[in-house]
């Protein structure tokens, strides 16, 4: 069992050698490779989950011979293995359920290359969940940069490279500004290690450096709020989920901006500590910015026509519940808010990987118009998009609902001006939900009586591959799970929050 | 009589009821000129070298719309766009205001009781000879102390490349490649034959590789290392193709050099490291020895590691330019 230390290292050291070898292979051998890469990481992960559970603590890998604060260092809790789980399971079962889109969209002789992509996505998201060092998770940051952009330019259009190009530069603004406030964040307290760096900002720095620690603390909340599409800085997130293969938008919506968000997370509960957060008032701010993007979201997620931008919007809505979590500042909120991360993370990969099903019976399309009666046509994509929309607006026995019910929890402890902004904006931002997503549904179960017609060779062409069923089948098992065990997850969260700081 | 027909069959009530009954549905009066869609469709079947037709396209869309656009829409354009740059301006100052008053604040340049000049620097510099093996401070603090960071770093270099690979690539195979390669373009007159390029050449380039070697090999005696070596190997590499065009290059670097070095040494760099934060991480005794500072043997697992980061970074080099001028290597 005490050799479940070395997983971490392992799967993050494997991550990047499968992608390196992936670039040279043809395209069957790579996505094989891929394949094996996730599931032996599932592995990896639910040992390095078993084995915190069953110390009921977390450990601290040194990478190399020299221990802290002179070398690098991994931390591994029952938090950061719940995490690593999840990422495997979303991103095998994204690029599981893409995968004939991804052969389709992709040019021939790049698809290797597509899948060096993934590998090495995956190895930045693994890296920035376990790392204890503020500089390696900037290493890892940027290959988590560079990757995603290249997720979208692969489709080889001008649209792609439209979006790529403009999400690289907010991308690219938010790193900035995250480098800037890491090599500040040095200055002043010489350290690197996230809990080095707590002991310093308790000893020295909130004494002798206050102001320069309160732009610190902003530059790297907006760096990281830029590069996970917090509201005013959402403006490159639906180009470049529109523009990109379904299973890269499933992982950028899913996974890209949730690893932002766990490093933010751990940055304040780490390197800062959370009472100095409290003092600074951070949170107060990204509390409002977040419930302008769940309203905001929301209302330009109606005014689309082509279901996947909306799903888009969609997220940039969802997202700002999370960051409202974040900015409530209690123990609940912070808690509603990871699990909001899990429950975002399992849903909207569904419904944009069940878009993709819905896209090859409607004529390549997925304007409202195009996708009317398409729930008949592809029955598992239908099914599986019907789940996700339940969820995001909040359906029993889903994970949206046990989120929106944490979240007014959470409102209940707060303060009552924060705890009344809450609910309203939770109530408003459902029934925009509910707008959207039930239109999108209706749409989907429109009968249609020619359009059948005239569409049915394509159908005929276009069976769900075994490959594709299996993925909806085990996305909608996950969900119902993550919905209804709830309460399991929530203690593991509670679990892994207690012994995060 | 028949007004109020027609305004029956467009209530709400009237069209759940044909809903239900599978005749209509909501969304049938949305329908139109459509610009977003066909564009999206004429850029899915064509590819960009064959734009011309939807750029004339584009632009009579753009006049169509300047035509029907009110003067009052033209000035709210004019004045939201003036407004933008104001506000960049507005923001940017800001910022860059914000940004000099926290550096006023920071501790004094130079000064040794600033933080940042702790036991962790103190160690660097009393015990990296010891620890590492390496004269050079800064090889043992990437290569050794910060290993893991160089890692992650010389993986950036490598998915910048696939990145532009992704972009830039063109395969001969397929229909896009094909027009490509027949397209007329400047390529035609490579090599240039330019007498004065070509001597300068045959003496630099022996001399710029052989002194990027040094620094690469004497990454952990003297300043250098990978990162700068291979930087210098991949210029003299682009001098000589720019002189004697791809035919000659091709002899001695293609598309399959690059996969295998760049490939192999971004392995070995991974299998060793493996090796070593696993018998660090455990305690184990590591059969790679530091050798004497100061030899060029020495210093463990540096040295290798040094020449695998400069063969990637010379690739890498060599292989963005190949990219940009001809889609390939």
């Amino acid at each position: 069992m005490e050799f479940c230390t070395n997983f971490p290292m392992f799967s993050i050291i494997a991550c990047l050698m499968c992608g390196v070898v992936c670039s040279v292979l043809k395209k069957n051998p790579a996505r094989y490779l891929t394949y094996t890469l996730l599931t032996v990481l599932l592995i990896l992960s639910s040992g390095v989950l078993a084995y915190t559970l069953k110390i009921d603590g977390c450990f601290i890998y040194r990478m190399g011979h020299f221990g802290a604060p002179f070398g690098n260092e991994l931390r591994a809790g029952v938090l950061e293995g719940v995490l690593a789980v999840f990422f495997s399971v979303i991103m095998f079962l994204s690029v599981l359920a893409g995968e004939k889109h991804i052969f389709e969209d992709v040019e021939d002789s790049k698809i290797n290359l597509y899948y060096t992509l993934i590998c090495l996505m995956m190895s930045s998201l693994l890296a920035l969940t376990y790392t204890n060092d503020i500089f390696t998770a900037y290493v890892f940051v940027e290959i988590n940069t560079i990757t995603a952009a290249g997720l979208v330019a692969v489709m080889g259009n001008g649209r792609a490279y439209f979006s790529s190009v403009k999400y690289m530069i907010m991308s690219l603004l938010g790193s900035g500004l995250l480098l800037i406030g890491i090599t500040l964040l040095y200055d002043v307290t010489g350290h690197l290690l996230l809990s080095d760096i707590k002991n310093a900002v308790n000893t020295i720095v909130i004494k002798e450096y206050t102001e320069p620690f309160t732009i610190i603390i902003a530059l790297i909340t907006i760096g990281l709020s830029i590069k996970s599409a917090l509201f005013p800085f959402h403006s490159w997130l639906p180009d470049a989920h529109t523009a990109s293969t379904i299973s890269s938008s499933a992982i950028l919506s899913s996974l890209v901006l949730k690893a932002y968000i766990v490093l933010l997370i751990k940055i304040f509960y780490r390197a800062i500590g959370r009472e100095v957060v409290l003092e600074t008032g951070v949170n107060d701010i990204i509390f409002v910015f977040g419930i302008m993007a769940m309203i905001f979201g929301s209302v330009f997620a109606i005014a689309q026509k082509d279901v996947k931008r909306m799903t888009a919007y969609s997220s940039v809505a969802q997202i700002g519940y999370i960051f409202m979590g974040l900015g409530i500042g209690n123990e609940a909120g912070i808690v509603a808010a990871v699990f909001h991360i899990f429950a975002h993370g399992a849903t909207k990969s569904m419904i944009f990987t069940s878009l993709g099903g819905i896209k090859e019976v409607s004529g390549h399309s997925t304007k409202l118009e195009a996708i009317k009666g398409a729930g008949f046509r592809n029955k598992v994509a239908g099914v599986s998009f019907a789940v996700g929309a339940f969820s995001m607006v909040g359906i029993p026995f889903f994970p949206g609902f046990v989120s929106k019910i944490n979240f007014a929890d959470a409102a209940a402890e707060a303060g009552s001006t924060k705890m009344i902004v809450i609910l309203v904006a939770l109530a408003i931002s459902t029934v925009l939900n509910c707008l959207y997503f039930f239109r999108a549904l209706i749409a989907l179960y429109t009968p249609v009586s020619n359009a059948a017609g005239e569409l049915k060779e394509e159908v005929d062409n276009t069976r769900p591959t075994l490959k594709y069923i299996m993925a909806m089948a085990f996305f909608i098992a996950f969900n119902i799970f993550a919905g209804t065990f709830s309460d399991m997850i929530i203690k593991l969260i509670n679990k892994g929050l207690t012994m995060f700081s | 009589m028949s007004k109020i027909r027609s305004d029956y069959e467009k209530t709400l009530w009237r069209k759940i009821v044909r809903f239900v009954n599978g005749e209509k549905d909501f969304f049938d009066e949305q329908s139109g000129f459509d610009v977003e869609s066909e564009e999206l469709e004429s850029r899915k079947h064509n590819n960009f070298f064959e734009e011309t037709e939807w750029k004339k396209k584009k632009v009579q869309i753009t006049e169509l719309i300047e035509e029907r656009s009110e003067e009052t829409d033209r000035r709210a354009i004019k004045l939201y766009e003036k407004f933008y740059r104001l506000f960049a301006v507005i923001t940017c100052v800001a910022i860059i205001a914000i940004l000099l008053a926290t550096v006023t604040n920071l501790p004094d340049y130079g000064d040794a009781s600033n933080p940042a000049n702790n036991e962790v620097s103190k160690k660097y510099i009393e015990d990296g000879i010891k620890d590492t093996g390496a004269v050079n401070i800064v090889a043992g603090m990437i290569l050794d102390y910060r290993a893991f960071d160089t890692l992650g770093e010389s993986h950036v270099l490598f998915i910048a490349a696939v990145c532009v690979m992704i972009l830039l690539k063109i395969d001969p195979d397929s229909e896009k490649g094909k027009r490509f390669i027949n397209l007329e373009n400047d390529r035609a007159y490579e090599p240039k034959n330019d007498p004065i390029l070509a001597w300068a050449t045959r003496i630099l380039v022996p001399l710029i590789i052989t002194f990027g070697i040094y620094i690469i090999v004497n990454g952990h005696l003297s300043p250098g290392g990978g990162f700068s070596g291979g930087a210098i190997i991949g210029a003299g590499l682009i001098l000589y193709l720019n002189a004697f065009g791809f035919k000659k290059t091709e002899r001695f670097f293609t598309q399959k050099t690059f996969s295998v070095v760049s490939v192999s040494a971004l392995l070995f760099y991974s299998v060793s490291k493996t090796y070593a934060f696993f018998t660090g991480a455990n305690g184990l005794h590591s059969f790679i020895s530091k050798g004497t500072p100061g030899d060029i043997l020495s210093s463990g697992l540096i040295l290798p590691l040094n020449i695998c980061v400069g063969a990637v970074v010379a690739c890498t080099m060599y292989s963005f330019y190949g990219m940009f001028r001809k889609g390939g290597l």
